[in-house]
């Protein structure tokens, strides 16, 4: 596989969110709005680089049987990291995001790319591949986090397109994650096939 | 390349080294920004306690009392002018009957009891629904939804629904009660300590403690 397809798979060929349908449960938590999204993901991005850096540096010192419990500790310390951090110089951003922060470590994406991934490849493979899936993540999350937004309440990044009154509550609520990834999802496809 | 053989000790030796760096690393993350932390957490509560209460030249000495017949304390913060006369105080207060549970208000009040203002500290609740509180409750072209210059000794402090003075959020009820809820805590806290100042000495507390939540 070429570096560039590394890079660029996690767009749209294996998007985490829309096609391997991984991390559900921060994207349908946080998508309420666009930028909460692409705080998200960003976070998450950088997670995902580093974890799969560190996890591709020292793959090969790790035996098969605690490799697991290493990587999680690894992708631990670095969501620690990233929450210490955006406590202290960025506090507007971790207000709206602090409950999410923590649930970084239990989001399959990270593990997931640790492990099938990174503890196979070469470490800038990995970084690549850590990077286009972080990003593939974070524009799943925007794009699900402006259609809630735009018929929840009628903005996009905060931007009123149409008065609030018109909107549809139940997008900005739980039921309307899954809907609205649910047609996400079919129109992904749809396009994938075409 | 050839991977480690999964034997007891190599497992004993990679966990420990796995997790004596991760656990070294955040010690130092934690030691270069814990005082980045503390001065954002102190900041945010000075702009919003200067954002509740009318102009003030400098603060009191902050206290923490319990509410009556609870644990959890609010934290007072009295606004002083030139003289050393009180001219506010300040209420951090909270709630636990959020829809998504606890949240926190800075709640201002002039002497008499009357609301300076309010500010959300922080909070879970809905996006685009109970999120509204940070406006809702200042809007001055509706005054059944203001709290701004209302005094809860004297207007009934519970959502029209519940037959009180004050409109709901629409659509967030249950946020509503909660705001209202944290509202009358901090009422209840200041006007017992007001009450009771010239008897017992409130207790001290510096203050920075408490302050990270």
């Amino acid at each position: 596989m070429s570096q560039m397809k590394n890079f660029t798979k996690g767009f749209l060929k294996e998007n985490p969110v829309f096609v391997l349908l991984l991390g559900m449960c921060p994207t349908l938590g946080v998508t309420s709005s666009a930028i909460n999204g692409m705080g998200m993901g960003l976070a998450t991005t950088f997670v995902l680089v580093m974890a799969n850096l560190v996890v591709s540096l020292v793959k090969s010192g790790i035996p098969d049987k605690v490799r697991i419990p290493s990587f999680i500790v690894i992708i631990a310390t670095f969501v620690t990291i990233v929450q210490l951090l955006m406590q202290a110089y960025l506090p507007s951003l971790y207000e709206s995001l602090g409950l999410f922060i923590p649930l970084i470590v239990v989001n399959c994406i990270v593990l997931g790319r640790a492990e099938a991934f990174a503890s196979k490849n070469t470490v800038w493979s990995s970084i690549l591949d850590g990077l286009g899936m972080g990003l593939g993540f974070t524009f799943a999350l925007i794009l699900l986090g402006s259609v809630r937004e735009f018929l929840g309440s009628g903005k996009i990044f905060g931007l009123v397109i149409y008065p609030e009154n018109y909107g549809s509550l139940i997008f900005v609520l739980a039921p309307g994650a899954f809907i609205a990834l649910g047609y996400l999802i079919a129109i992904i496809n749809k396009l994938k096939k075409a | 390349m050839a991977k480690r053989e999964s034997n007891f000790i190599n497992m004993l030796l990679t966990l420990f080294a796995v997790t004596f760096i991760a656990s070294a690393s955040l010690g130092l993350v934690n030691e270069m920004t814990r005082d980045a932390i503390k001065n954002a957490n102190i900041k945010a509560q000075q702009k919003a306690i200067a954002a509740v209460l009318p102009k003030f030249d400098k603060l009191g000495k902050s206290f923490k009392i319990p509410p009556k017949g609870e644990t959890d304390s609010l934290e007072l913060f009295p606004a002083l002018d030139a003289n050393g006369n009180v001219v506010g105080t300040a209420v951090k207060t909270y709630t636990n009957k959020g829809f998504s549970g606890h949240f926190e208000l800075m709640v201002g009040f002039t002497p008499d009891g009357t609301i300076s203002g309010y500010q959300v500290l922080q909070h879970q609740e809905t996006p685009g629904l109970g999120s509204k509180m940070g406006e809702w409750f200042r809007n001055k072209d509706k005054p059944k939804q203001d709290i701004i210059g209302k005094n809860p000794g004297k207007v009934n402090f519970t959502v029209s629904k519940d037959g009180g003075d004050i409109d709901a959020i629409t659509a967030a009820t249950i946020s509503s009660r909660a705001f209202l809820d944290a509202v009358r805590r901090a009422y209840n806290t200041w006007k017992n300590e007001t009450d009771a100042t010239s008897g017992s000495t409130p207790q001290k507390d510096d203050q920075t403690k408490g302050g990270n939540s």
